[in-house]
């Protein structure tokens, strides 16, 4: 059971957090993109083995969305900031 | 030595002392026409298919660790045809009517035993959406049949039939060619009758990364040196996206923990493979007596092959909220694998966006069903540069024009 | 066999007999015994059947080391499938019975399976058994197996905690406790954990002092102390799990009046600092035969005698590798057995004198060659270390134990969880981990400590590092232990090298050595292989005793070292735990809490048929007596059509979403236009997955420029808000909007049918009338004085209104409206009379006429994407190739040629192509019309609207018979809308 530290509430134990997948850029305008940058956009993943950038939120806590700095293979975790803070 | 009933008896005579290597450890040549990346069942299978079907003379396999060490040594076993979509069930079919012969074409017990699956329905909207699913499956040729609340009871009398219970018994369908395999067997059955038409079979060779000439990928390095070879086969579930990182694309997948366990062995009590669609669980009885289950995901990415508690906690909740009877008996061992989880749940097989590597991979929590067909449908990758018509829908291309196969969508959950 | 009760000493009250069965025979025991003991002291030597050879087996260890003496219990209500005699507390009234034998361990028929071991190698069953594998199961399942499942037993309930802790030491040997008294003197919150009944470890069975105390005596001080300080006292509990981030799962079990094992409670516990301190398993020396009840672990012997006042032979011969059987065969022969020693090594180490002065005879460079004996030893052939013969014997001794040590491999089974590596350590003949991980310590055996005085300095700088690792600093001095004796090293010892013997590793599941040579010759070489190829390790006690042994022979026949060959990964749990333990309260109820709609107790009044939807309690229909479900539901349904109904929408969600950009959001995120949207209106809306996906559709109002009331439906409102919750956070955090789920205070009920005006109005000053009200808007304003809202919306395609008041209020306005509709037959309808009346007029639910392939088109729903102008969330996705295919399935109704026949849900439109049967779509919604008094069906057919324009006829099949039905329109009644407006 991961121990994660919210941006927000500290740090909380596992079962009160999701994981929202990795930051992808939403291109805009979507209609003017090609098939395969929407398919890149929705599908493909770089899905790293070590150090990954992830989106989580604490849906059982304060619901707030953050970013994590996460080891993919040893959950080590690295930092959690909050939407917008520099990486 | 060919395995058989008088074989093993005439070694019982004589201490067992002539049986002679399953499969020989070979040492990495710096040449072959074909080389597969990943020594579980599916590439053990793909090296025996391209030698054995398409004649390519010098084929290797290469194993990071122990050969069947990934998600071949890890799943629950279950083996099943019972898909929604016609692609699917073309796919899986073929693997299950390829184990349905292959302890006898490989020479060697993979001990498939054809028990049956059984999914069990607990509302009366379940059964709607089973009844769709049956249907579906009779019309793509599988052996399905639908099963009353009472022919359910009848099959696991252990199941919680109250009508109180949180997720109540309303139904459920079975396939009865479904059951369970020795999951090491097909991995080492593979391995022996490969290594018998000669594949170089290579563990503890890691790939490093790809080596390329003119855009197509003509060799690797690998903790044993360079190897070049005119074709790679991508067959490393777990690190399928990690290799394809290193060859220059991405995957439309995520990697995650999935977790099975067992119990301590007991006295047959389960005949069937059971399924819950309320919970998500499955359980089947080993021959040794073990119950096997598993359920759901940790849903966060990794690489740990481990599984954090709060979810052993949720699976084994899963599975007990079925089965009740079964509260008093003991978790022996829990374990994780790696799941490779593309956006629909179906596999990627083919030519990959770059030549000279094609792909095995996706298969999600679903792979060892399939270890036949990954293996069968890579090998005919490899050898003729293009897809097999049972493997064409399942090319990645499907996720830029959308047609992507949904079985989770197909059994009605709408994501 | 000569195993006896000692007339004093042990940790057994004598005062307290117990009485339980063995096997249907009644013995005695005390308060204080394991069941083991209790079997021991009454001279029961064959406790069970090993797995595959069906030999008889014994007592081999005392703790949660034993492979063997695993037992059937039923104590009350209570079951133990395959309990472990050595750990199970003995109660008054246990039943006990061996496993694995037909009729009984005594005499088992199966035990003629030993006379064809040699045909039955490891893995035989993968050279032979098939294609026929099916014929053979089930036998071998059979055969296969330990204990059984009682389905009715073990209905108690089982809890389970959560807590925090800055240091958890798991183990409260000599080390633990160091460790603990060192941090908790220092100031940490600790937590001690023990498997044993109480603290001490080996200091309850061994000779040595501390601090000029007896060891055990030091202990109780210690533990006295340590609850003085606040420390968490957990005797009775495991630590059997290692996960993320320091977390830890313990397993206690709780004494209770029940049963031993009764109210096991699990325990996740997060340390800031972990010391393990688990101790060590005394390996088997292995030799020829030495698998027979009466061979034990010297350790175990030693632990009979001094816990359990149990003498386990009179003549016992004990093999050795290394210096501590010694001082075990000096207590045995003081405690009046007579003892031979037999140590491989050639020459006599110090302790020897301790034995030797005991009048233990000492025969060095010795081991045992050979047992014999039917039902265990009777005597033990002694022959020098190196022979290769079993005929070598030197001398045949009387032995009715033969009491072995291989050496010591500590428990690194946390360590090596938490992800620590292992390295050989040659000189102490044992695995050890290479580096302590992150924020634990390692203290006791595990640092390859062997004295006494090496553990618990090992436990005080455990213990102190974890202080200082919380900033505290640590103040208490180590406790002293005299200086052992100098101790000689262990000799790598792992069999005696005889191959014409079978020598057993893994005593439950009969692995004997020849095994791995087996499995090394056909190249199962790796560990991983080896294990799962011979079974090795992977019975109930996961190889504490043998894993060692089968490695190091491993390395032997594939001529490498230990290191290399290395160890398989270790798994939790530790030792076995109750699943019903581990799943905790998460069972029944808890298991997913059912919701219940304010007016519950109402409908159960009405007769409501309630039956869980998307985890809410709602009425499905109001069956009257006499009738069925289905009458009720036509009945109910002809009512709302011609006169009036009623129904609970109280479980639609209600999530209100405000701010300065709320328009700018909304239409940002659904598919249909809701900036134009005038406040007082209502608007039906979809909502997508950026896939295109259809995820939800639901009614939104716009109360006010800057605020809207979303209705999602009411499996999908938490996922609607995280929806909302995750675009806005992620995506458009620059745009000021909020969100709020309201739908837990609202109680909302339809009012429905050409008559709902009628019985509205006399409850409220809202203006009902067509002008004032017309279809698809809303008013707030008093019902029965309350204030609250009513909305012209319907599902039923019937006048309605939509009457919500605060949830409190719910019970009686829905009792006031069935008293105000009285007059007009109001009758209250559910979900399921819903899903009819809905059919008819062809709109959707969600889940049901909807999948996860389902894109607004496919519903016929196209004209926001034409119209809408700005971007939407999935609006990209309604443009791919598959997207605007033309032969997608979509939305429409059918007519069976047959009106009396109702099509089945899920079955499929058919066609032949290529000379096959394929599927063109499927039914997803079904029914008896009673408006048309004929079936209708709702389905997604492919090409659906153009079949419906042609009036075509489809072939719909279900397992294998087959119906015809005329494609449609979806919409059946009233396809104007006019019965909505007036």
């Amino acid at each position: 059971m991961q121990l994660i530290p919210c941006p927000w509430c500290g740090p909380r134990n596992e079962p009160e957090f999701s994981y929202g997948g990795e930051p992808a850029v939403r291109p805009i305008p979507a209609e003017s993109v090609s098939d395969a940058t929407w398919s890149d956009y929705l599908h493909f993943r770089a899905n790293p083995k070590g150090r990954a950038r992830e989106l989580w939120c604490h849906s059982a806590g304060c619901g707030q969305w953050f970013i994590m700095e996460r080891d993919t293979a040893t959950h080590a975790i690295f930092a959690t900031l909050k939407p917008g803070a520099a990486a | 030595m060919k395995y058989n009933a008088l074989s093993l008896l005439k070694q019982g005579l004589t201490g067992q002392q002539g049986w002679p290597q399953a499969w020989r450890s070979a040492t990495l040549q710096p040449r072959y026409d074909a080389v597969v990346i990943g020594g579980g069942g599916h590439g053990l299978a793909c090296a025996y298919y391209l030698r054995k079907i398409h004649g390519v003379p010098r084929v290797a396999v290469l194993e990071r660790g122990w050969l069947g060490g990934g998600n071949t040594g890890r799943n629950t076993t279950i083996v099943r045809s019972n898909y929604f979509f016609p692609e699917s069930a073309a796919l899986y079919d073929f693997a299950l009517r390829q184990y349905e012969q292959l302890s006898e074409a490989l020479n060697y017990n993979i001990m498939l035993s054809q028990r049956g699956i059984l999914m069990i329905a607990h509302s009366d909207h379940d059964m709607e959406l089973m009844a769709r699913g049956v249907n579906a499956m009779l019309l793509n040729g599988i052996d399905v049949e639908l099963l009353s609340a009472a022919q359910v009871r009848a099959e696991l009398p252990l199941a919680n039939a109250s009508p109180t219970a949180r997720y109540p018994i309303h139904g459920g369908f079975t396939q009865r060619r479904g059951g369970v395999a020795r999951h090491d067997a097909v991995a080492w059955a593979y391995a022996r009758a490969a290594s018998a038409l000669g594949v170089d079979i290579v563990q503890n060779c890691e790939v490093q990364d790809f080596i390329f000439e003119a855009g197509r990928i003509v060799g690797l390095n690998t903790s044993q040196g360079e190897v070049r070879a005119g074709n790679f086969g991508l067959s490393a579930s777990g690190h399928n996206g990690v290799l394809a990182g290193k060859a220059g694309f991405r995957l439309p997948i995520t990697s995650y923990t999935l977790q099975a366990m067992v119990s301590e062995p007991v006295k047959p009590i389960l005949h069937t493979v059971a399924m819950s669609t309320a919970t998500g669980m499955y359980v089947s009885q080993s021959d040794k007596g073990e119950l096997v289950f598993g359920q759901g995901l940790d849903l966060y990415p990794s690489y740990t092959q481990r599984g954090n508690f709060n979810i052993t906690q949720s699976v084994v909740a899963s599975m007990l909220e079925i089965f009740p009877a079964f509260r008093g008996l003991k978790m022996l061992r829990q374990w994780g694998g790696i799941v490779d989880v593309p956006w629909d749940y179906s596999p990627i097989l083919g030519p990959s966006p770059v030549e000279g590597l094609h792909l095995n991979c996706g298969w999600g929590t679903g792979g060892f069903k399939a270890t036949p067909a990954g293996g069968y449908f890579l090998a005919h990758s490899m050898a003729t540069g293009g897809h097999h018509d049972i493997s064409r829908p399942f090319d990645i291309s499907r996720f830029t024009t959308g047609a992507l196969i949904d079985e989770a969508a197909g059994a009605g959950i709408a994501h | 066999m000569t195993a006896r009760r000692l007339s004093s000493g042990g940790r057994i009250d004598r005062s307290k007999p117990l009485y339980f069965s063995w096997q249907g025979r009644v013995l005695s025991g005390f308060v204080g015994d394991t069941i083991a003991s209790a079997l021991m002291a009454n001279n029961v030597r064959v406790l069970g059947r090993s797995f595959k050879y069906h030999r008889a087996r014994g007592i081999y260890g005392a703790w949660v080391e034993e492979p063997n003496a695993i037992v059937d219990v039923v104590l009350g209500g209570a079951h133990e499938p395959n309990g472990r005699a050595t750990t199970l507390s003995l109660y008054d009234g246990m039943a006990v019975t061996g496993l694995n034998a037909q009729p009984s361990v005594d005499f088992d028929a199966y035990s003629a399976i030993d006379l064809f071991h040699p045909l039955l190698p490891s893995g035989f069953y993968y050279k032979t058994f098939f294609p026929n594998w099916h014929r053979f199961e089930p036998r071998i399942r059979e055969m296969a197996g330990l204990g059984t499942v009682r389905p009715l037993a073990n209905t108690e309930a089982f809890e389970t905690r959560t807590i925090a802790c800055d240091v958890l030491v798991a183990g409260g040997g000599p080390a633990g406790l160091a460790a603990a008294l060192t941090a908790a003197e220092a100031g940490a919150s600790v937590i001690l954990a023990d498997d044993r009944f109480g603290f001490g470890g080996s200091l309850l069975w061994g000779d040595e002092a501390i601090d000029g105390q007896p060891g055990a005596v030091w202990a109780a001080a210690a533990v006295a102390r340590l609850a003085g300080l606040g420390v968490q006292l957990l005797p009775s509990t495991t630590v059997f799990g290692a996960y993320d981030h320091n977390t830890f799962a313990l397993s206690e079990r709780r004494a209770t009046a029940a049963a031993g094992w009764g109210g096991e409670r699990i325990w996740t516990v997060r340390a800031r600092e972990a010391v393990l301190a688990a101790g060590a398993f005394e390996r088997p020396l292995v030799f020829p035969h030495n698998d027979r009840p009466g061979v034990m672990s010297a350790s175990a012997a030693l632990q009979y005698l001094r816990q359990y006042a149990v003498l386990p032979g009179q003549n016992i011969v004990v093999v050795t590798n290394n210096d501590s059987a010694y001082g075990v065969a000096a207590a045995l022969q003081l405690a009046g057995a007579l003892v031979t020693l037999t140590d491989v090594r050639p020459t006599a180490p110090a302790v020897a004198r301790i034995a030797e002065a005991a009048g233990v005879a000492v025969h060095l460079g010795s081991v045992v060659l050979n047992t014999a004996g039917r039902n265990g030893v009777v005597c033990a052939d002694i022959g020098a270390a190196d022979a290769t013969s079993l005929r070598a014997v030197q001398r045949r001794v009387p032995a009715d134990v033969v009491a072995v040590s291989g050496g010591w491999s500590p428990a690194v089974h946390l360590h090596s969880q938490a992800g620590g590596k292992l390295r050989w350590d040659a000189e102490q003949v044992a695995f050890l981990p290479l580096a302590a991980r992150p924020h634990q310590h390692l203290a006791g055996s595990i640092t390859g400590a062997e004295s006494l005085a090496a553990c618990l300095a090992s436990g005080h700088a455990a213990g102190s590092a974890a202080a200082t690792a919380l900033g505290l600093t640590a103040t208490v001095a180590p406790p002293h232990a005299d200086a052992a004796q100098p101790a000689a090293p262990a000799q790598a010892y792992w069999r005696v090298p005889v191959t014409s013997a079978r020598q057993w590793l893994d005593l439950q599941n009969d692995v004997t050595v020849k095994d791995v040579a087996l499995a090394a010759r056909e190249n199962y070489a790796s560990v991983e292989h080896l294990k799962r190829y011979t079974t090795l390790g992977m019975a109930t006690d996961q190889g504490k005793t043998s894993n060692v042994n089968g490695l190091a022979l491993l390395a032997e026949f594939t001529g490498r070292d230990i290191a290399q060959v290395g160890t398989t990964t270790f798994r939790p749990p530790f030792v076995p735990v109750t699943l019903g333990a581990i799943a905790g309260m998460k069972h029944g109820a808890l298991y997913a809490p059912w919701r219940r709609l304010p007016a519950h107790s109402e409908h159960v009044a009405a007769g409501a048929d309630i039956r869980e939807y998307g985890g809410w309690w709602r009425p499905a229909c109001y069956p009257r007596a006499g009738e069925t479900a289905a009458q009720a539901i036509q009945r109910e349904a002809a009512a709302a059509r011609q006169s009036v109904g009623l129904f609970d929408g109280s479980s639609l969600g209600k999530i209100v979403v405000e701010g300065q950009d709320a328009a700018a959001f909304l239409n940002l995120l659904f598919y249909n236009e809701l900036a134009n949207l005038k406040p007082g209106k209502l608007r039906y809306v979809l909502l997508l997955r950026e896939t295109g996906v259809v995820y939800d559709d639901g009614v939104v109002a716009r109360i006010a420029p800057d605020r809207y009331l979303l209705s999602p439906s009411s499996s999908h409102t938490a996922g609607v808000l995280a929806l909302l919750e995750a675009w806005h956070q992620t995506e458009y955090p620059h745009l000021k909007v909020a969100f709020h789920d309201t739908t837990g205070a609202w109680a909302t009920f339809a009012v429905s049918g050409p008559n709902a005006r009628e019985v509205l109005a006399p409850l409220t000053k809202i203006d009902l009338s067509a002008e004032a009200l017309p279809h698809m808007a809303f008013a707030s304003g008093r019902i029965l004085g309350v204030a609250g809202r009513i909305a012209r919306v319907s599902f039923t395609g019937e006048r309605s209104y939509e009457v919500s008041v605060p949830s409190g209020y719910g019970a009686s306005l829905w009792t006031a409206l069935r008293e105000a509709g009285a007059a007009f037959g109001i009758t209250p309808y559910g979900i399921e009379t819903l899903s009819v009346l809905r059919a008819e007029k062809g709109y959707i639910l969600i889940g049901t006429d909807t999948d996860g392939m389902t894109l607004p088109d496919d519903l016929g729903m196209s004209g926001p994407l034409r119209a809408k102008k700005v971007d939407f969330v999935g609006k990209r996705s309604l443009l791919t190739p598959d997207a605007l295919r033309p032969d997608r399935r979509q939305f429409v109704g059918l007519l069976p040629l047959d009106p009396t026949q109702v099509p089945h849900v899920g079955a499929h439109a058919i066609e032949f192509r290529d000379g096959k049967r394929r599927s063109r779509g499927w039914i997803t919604s079904a029914c008896h019309s009673p408006a048309l008094d004929r079936s209708i069906a709702l389905g997604m057919i492919e090409r659906g609207r153009e079949l419906a324009q042609q009036g075509a006829e489809v072939e719909l099949f279900h397992l294998g018979k087959i119906m015809k039905a005329k494609v449609t329109s979806p919409v059946f009644v009233d396809p104007a809308g006019e019965k909505l407006h007036g």
